[in-house]
């Protein structure tokens, strides 16, 4: 599953960013790579923005990256 | 001694971690410094002392890696080659994701050190640094520090000249992340922390269902705060003080002036009604100050305070991220809000803004809508206080015609223009209480900046009416532009020279329609054309250098067709008798 699909507040590990060397670097630089865990804060609507908090680190991500993001939930 | 010889020491990190604030405390320069990434695009350069030797402190743009993302990020990197020492500012509560640049900058053999900023907040965020262990793991020194207080910017001072050059040999991204991992295990401690009033309220900034009425509800009362200030200065502050104290002494000097003749008409200008009226008389001491100080500065002043409340909240990534989706339709994404914003206050700073803008496609379509449909603040005073004689309704017309540009040109630009808009990747940083101090500063540095640009502009530009009308110039112009000016627009010929000086300010050309008895109609279309034609010369000169002539070319195109089109359709469709 991706990002998108997570529920507001659940938590999940990044697995895998589906996505080019650019993609990759920018998201790694902003501590989202794979092994973190990271939690949904929120999603806009119509296929708006996605935000989440990695460590103390909040983000808001387009759609279509966020989407990119391939997390596994916990348990 | 030689500048050659004087030492360069750069600041870099992340974005948002408070390299300006550190710089501003290290050299005394004063700088603007918020609560949002990319508020620093330019890099600016102070000077300092250490262990006696003056050295040069440069500010530059953040980054989150040496490979540049974009023009402000690219600034950063450019600098790192021409340094002699980096203090590497790091965010505190971001110890993991910060490190990575710090990695990477011991990796260029620079002698560094290392700040960790924002130091206070580590405390009630339940974080616990172990800085010796870091200092050690690091092999560089490492000073903890809180930039806006200026705490342990002192023990920062006298450590400088420890700087070490670390001589970490090259590494991967994968051998850094992985170093990092265990750097943050051993020196970071997390404690269990509960959750702030101040973290609730992000939490319902950003949710849909509470965020829209949230940011409704803040435009809304940043605009009505605006409004109550700026009327409140104007009212009892600055019309008493022009009309009971400046007034006589104008009055008297018109009298000793003979009260007509070629220095009366350049400094008081001509009387209306036997006396002397600072909305219409022009004069440079009569309309030349009031226009500036009496009718502009209150608004710029009240402007400036409530963005520079919203700027160190740490409102405005929020409000990007809602209004994104609005924004990809104009081939923008959400960021693009911030030079928006501050081209409200002033086109050039906007203009400026456009840097933290990926590509050449949103510069441009930014930039544009910017200089065509965001009139700045000087401008909006003058056309609130005219305008709005005649009904609050003709304002609010004006405005709405503004927005309708906005929107439908960026439209028409997301289809016309080759390429598509990338998307939204932003870090949103926490709500902060903004320090009052902080707030009265930058306030003070922008409304300086006002006067010292404005106050002289503005004189020129009442110098130059008063010779070209002398000269005839301006009726020269009239005679060839009528067929666009009464054929297109419907406005009369004397209409000419504001739209002169409109190049050179918008808030004298606004000034410059009231003597001349304008039907309403005829005002609120030649007020919109003043707003869309053209930039005032200050913006047009930053656009060309940020856009290249190439674009600005094609962005002086459009701004030309929609003053046309629009001037022409206003005059279509507002009724005869307004």
């Amino acid at each position: 599953m991706d990002v998108t699909m997570l529920n507001r507040g659940e938590t999940a590990t990044v697995v895998s960013i589906g996505g080019g060397r650019g993609l990759i670097t920018k998201l790694a630089a902003l501590g989202i790579r794979p092994g973190v865990r990271l939690t949904k804060v929120s999603a806009q609507m119509f296929g708006g923005p996605v935000n989440v908090r990695v460590g103390n680190t909040e983000v808001g991500l387009g759609y279509g990256m966020a989407s990119r993001i391939l997390v596994e939930k916990e348990g | 001694m030689e500048r050659e010889q004087m030492k360069r020491i750069l600041l870099a990190g992340n974005p948002n971690v408070g390299k300006s604030a550190i710089f501003s405390r290290l050299t005394g320069v004063r700088v603007v410094i918020s609560n949002y990434p990319g508020t620093t695009v330019e890099f600016t350069q102070g000077y300092t002392k250490i262990a006696g030797e003056q050295a040069v402190v440069m500010d530059a743009p953040g980054t989150y890696t040496l490979e540049a993302t974009c023009k402000a990020e690219e600034v950063a990197c450019q600098m790192l080659k021409e340094s002699d020492l980096v203090i590497n500012v790091v965010d505190a509560t971001n110890l993991e994701r910060n490190l990575y640049l710090t990695l990477q900058l011991l990796e260029r053999n620079i002698p560094m050190v290392v700040v960790l900023n924002i130091w206070d907040e580590t405390k009630h965020r339940g974080i616990e640094i172990d800085v010796k262990k870091l200092e050690q793991l690091l092999g560089v020194p490492v000073i903890p520090t809180c930039g806006v207080t200026g705490e342990g910017i002192k023990t920062l001072v006298e450590r400088l000249p420890e700087a070490q050059v670390p001589n970490r040999p090259e590494s991967s991204a994968e051998e850094k992340w992985r170093k990092i991992g265990t750097i943050v295990q051993e020196v970071q401690k997390l404690h269990h922390h509960h959750h702030t009033f101040l973290q609730g309220l992000q939490d319902a900034s950003i949710q849909p269902l509470t965020g829209i009425p949230i940011a409704a509800a803040v435009i809304y009362g940043c605009f009505w705060l605006i409004r109550f200030i700026g009327e409140g200065l104007i009212g009892y502050v600055f019309e008493p003080l022009f009309n009971g104290l400046w007034l006589p002494v104008m009055t008297k000097l018109s009298v000793v002036l003979g009260g007509g003749g070629f220095i009366h008409n350049i400094l008081i200008g001509h009387l209306v009604e036997g006396g002397i009226d600072f909305g219409q008389s022009f004069g440079l001491l009569t309309t030349g100050l009031y226009v500036p100080i009496a009718a502009v500065l209150p608004y710029i002043v009240s402007f400036y305070l409530v963005l520079g409340l919203l700027e160190d909240f740490g409102y405005l990534p929020r409000l990007a991220v809602l209004v994104d989706n609005v924004m990809h339709r104009l081939g923008l994404h959400g960021y693009s809000i911030i030079p928006m914003i501050l081209g409200l206050g002033c086109n050039v700073p906007g203009a400026l803004a456009t840097r933290i803008l990926e590509g050449r496609r949103e510069k441009f379509i930014a930039a544009t809508l910017m200089a065509i449909a965001i009139p700045c603040m000087a401008q909006i005073a003058m056309i609130v206080g005219l305008v709005g004689q005649r009904g609050g309704q003709y304002l609010l017309l004006i405005f709405a015609v503004l927005f309708a540009i906005w929107f439908l040109l960026g439209v028409g630009l997301n289809h016309v223009v080759k390429g598509r808009s990338p998307e939204l990747i932003l870090e949103i940083p926490p709500y902060r209480f903004p320090l009052p101090q902080a707030v009265g500063k930058k306030l003070w540095m922008r409304v300086e900046g006002f006067i010292a640009s404005a106050v002289p502009y503005v004189l020129l530009g009442i110098l130059i009416v008063n010779i070209l009308y002398s000269l005839k110039v301006v009726d020269f112009f009239a005679r060839i532009l009528t067929p666009v000016l009464s054929g297109i627009w419907g406005l009369p010929s004397s209409t000419m020279g504001a739209l002169l000086i409109g190049f050179l300010r918008k808030d004298v050309a606004v000034g410059m329609l009231a003597p001349l008895n304008l039907t309403t109609k005829q005002l609120v279309i030649a007020a919109t054309i003043l707003a869309i034609y053209f930039p005032c010369i200050a913006t047009f000169v930053v656009l060309v250098k940020e856009l290249g002539i190439v674009d600005m070319l094609k962005s002086m195109a459009v701004m030309i067709i929609v003053a046309l089109v629009v001037g022409g359709l206003l005059n279509l469709l507002l009724p005869a008798g307004l």
